[in-house]
């Protein structure tokens, strides 16, 4: 292990030593700890940024960073492994925690105590969760990124958010017990807990031990899809998305990603073509569940009529889509997978923040929010009269709401339609096209139109029959994440042909298990071995 | 002892399961308790069970293996009790602001509209 192993532990350690000294900081000093919370959080994305660049850099086939934690070597310590997706994924999360973070400046890091900490500690979790190679620290990890997420789900208490929040923690606590116990089984079949370690030792499992390491992973499962919003699974999460903070909401879209991420981690681990006798299990599940939950979220989204819902709705076609796509068993949507899967975290992301900007058009509608606000003597006015109100807000409003339906629709020339336009090209290239793949091929257009529909009904009756003389005020800190995310994904389209040879690479690389394992099995400790 | 230990995990998840269908917040976090009891005496048994048998050798002597039983399990059981332990507290805490915010202990927040006839 060279020196550079050891950045694989900043992603985690910033976060959580930051976390704990946010603690220390009084509330009544928001803009120091807001200081704070920022410079660490713009510290992990050149992290992020640097962590991939290093993966890029190795030109072999394979490009992981192992980091042997205490110095153990890999199946008897716990080790952190980066690779291309994770870098990737780490880089998407860095991006809207930035976003979600400057949004939160102007009122919703003061609507309540600790925001700062909690955020630290939620990226700690999701960090941890994309760079782990041991499946019980992967619990661990999602444990804390799970309580991190279900304090900020009650972040500026009222009691919309009591009552979503107490459904969401039962949820995910049942979620967790199915955790603890496909764990439990797949030690009993494989004896082993390093990712690694088990997906070599399942094509030498017995038949015995094979059906219950299947069980185990299935049961597994349970507690992923249900954090990946599939059907039946997902019934939680509109009511989660409505009730968070919007800021919050946003950080909610990356960790239902999250869900999706270590479905196709532990799928493409031990479920590939080297798995044996257990290749390609749970594909039909994993297909059909998804194309249910494509079918299920485009009838909801159709019957969205708040914007907080449509994004939620949305989330949820989005989930089943990558689902369906990762049990399709086909290598070659792997990429354009993956490229929808960064375009629509951050037009869903986008549009979660950019969700209450428009809703202030209805000062009215309101009222809750108000009572927060005096309960926590936020002082609106003050920063109003600061300066930093921007000009043609509606204009803004429009543009971007526009640019966010574009996205999510998969309409040109935003980032959505070149990704749904690579996954048809690469479905309808195979020779013979399956049933299933005829389906996805009808609910995805479906989901374009119901989208459109949905977001042309939105924004005529936000924008065009909104009866109200004096535009709503935006903050420059409210509107700048929201620009820059959606750049990104201007960016996604303008740099598409880099972009997909950089996602090729990286599932090419991610889909190569056996030498997944010999890079982590095959990591040797530093120093002298005594 | 195999078997009494299985009939006590089922009747542990029975319960659980049972409890956290019901609609009182109360009774649901004692149905997640049940649950995370189970899922703990679960996890243990997977190291297959062994009566007087150390987890660690003192020496540094080759040692036979069937002697030990397996410490991972045990570990892993330690490390899900704590986690169980302060995600119920937090739970708690929750419930009881629930509670205090709606004015009723039932999970939804409200009571359900009973028609009397």
């Amino acid at each position: 292990m060279s020196e550079l192993g050891h950045i694989l532990t900043f992603p985690i350690l910033i976060p959580l030593v930051v976390g704990a000294v946010l603690i220390l900081i009084n509330e009544r000093y928001h803009r120091l700890k807001f200081a704070v919370n920022m410079l660490s959080t713009l510290s992990l994305l050149v992290v992020s940024i640097v962590l991939l660049l290093i993966t890029e850099q190795h030109t072999e086939v394979t490009s992981q960073v192992v980091y042997l934690a205490a110095n153990w070597q890999a199946p008897f310590g716990i080790v952190l492994v980066a690779d291309r997706l994770s870098a990737i994924m780490l880089v998407l999360t860095a991006v809207v925690a930035n976003g979600a973070l400057l949004f939160s400046f102007s009122r919703w890091a003061q609507v309540g105590v600790h925001f700062h900490t909690l955020f630290q500690l939620l990226l700690m979790g999701i960090h941890g969760a994309l760079l782990t190679g041991d499946i019980f620290n992967l619990f661990v990890f999602f444990e804390i990124m799970l309580a991190a997420s279900y304090g900020l789900l009650l972040h500026g208490y009222n009691v919309v958010r009591v009552r979503a929040g107490l459904q969401y923690i039962t949820i995910n606590l049942i979620a967790s017990v199915f955790f603890l116990i496909g764990i439990a089984l797949i030690y009993a079949a494989a004896g082993s807990l390093n990712l690694a370690d088990i997906a070599a030792l399942i094509s030498t499992l017995d038949d015995s031990s094979r059906f219950l390491f299947h069980t185990g992973a299935a049961v597994l499962a349970v507690a992923f899809l249900t954090k990946s919003a599939m059907w039946p699974l997902g019934f939680w999460l509109p009511n989660a998305y409505i009730a968070a903070a919007p800021p919050v909401t946003a950080l909610l879209v990356v960790l239902t990603k999250i869900g999706i991420y270590v479905v196709l981690r532990l799928y493409l681990l031990f479920f590939g073509d080297h798995a044996g006798a257990s290749a390609g299990f749970g594909t039909g599940l994993l297909l059909y569940g998804g194309l249910l939950t494509m079918a299920y979220g485009i009838i909801g989204l159709i019957a969205s009529q708040e914007s907080n819902r449509i994004a939620s709705y949305s989330a949820i076609v989005s989930s089943g889509t990558l689902l369906a796509l990762i049990g399709m068993n086909n290598p070659a949507v792997l990429s354009s997978m993956l490229f929808y899967l960064i375009s629509s975290t951050l037009a869903v992301a986008a549009f979660a923040l950019l969700s209450e900007l428009i809703s202030r058009i209805y000062p009215t509608r309101n009222q809750v929010l108000a009572i927060t606000f005096e309960a926590f003597e936020v002082d609106e006015t003050h920063d109003v009269s600061s300066g930093y109100v921007i000009p043609a807000a509606m204009a803004f409003l429009g543009l971007s709401g526009m640019a966010c339906a574009l996205i999510i629709a998969g309409l040109p020339p935003l980032s959505g339609f070149v990704a749904k336009f690579a996954m048809l090209h690469q479905l309808l290239q195979a020779e013979t096209i399956t049933l299933a793949a005829w389906m996805f091929l009808i609910l995805i257009i479906s989901a374009g139109l119901g989208s459109i529909i949905t977001f042309v009904r939105f924004g005529i009756r936000s924008f065009w029959a909104s009866h109200r003389e004096t535009p709503p005020l935006l903050k420059l800190t409210e509107v700048a994440p929201i620009i820059v995310i959606l750049m990104v994904c201007v960016g996604l389209v303008v740099f598409a042909g880099p972009i997909f040879e950089l996602l090729e690479r990286t599932m090419s690389e991610a889909s190569n298990t056996p030498m997944y394992i010999e890079r982590v099995l095959g990591q040797p400790a530093t120093g002298g071995n005594a | 002892m195999e078997f009494i230990l299985a009939i006590a995990i089922g009747i542990l998840f029975a319960s659980g399961i049972w409890l956290i269908l019901r609609p009182r917040s109360f009774q649901v976090i004692i149905g997640l308790m049940l649950l995370s009891y189970a899922t703990n005496l679960f996890i243990f048994i997977t190291g297959k069970l062994a009566i007087d048998q150390p987890a660690f050798t003192g020496t540094s002597d080759a040692v036979e293996m069937a002697q030990f039983t397996d410490p991972l399990p045990q570990a892993l059981v330690l490390t899900a009790i704590v986690i169980g332990f302060a995600t119920t507290a937090l739970y708690l805490v929750v419930l009881l602001g629930s509670r205090g915010l709606t004015g009723t202990d039932h999970v939804d927040g409200k009571e359900r509209e009973v028609t009397h006839e």
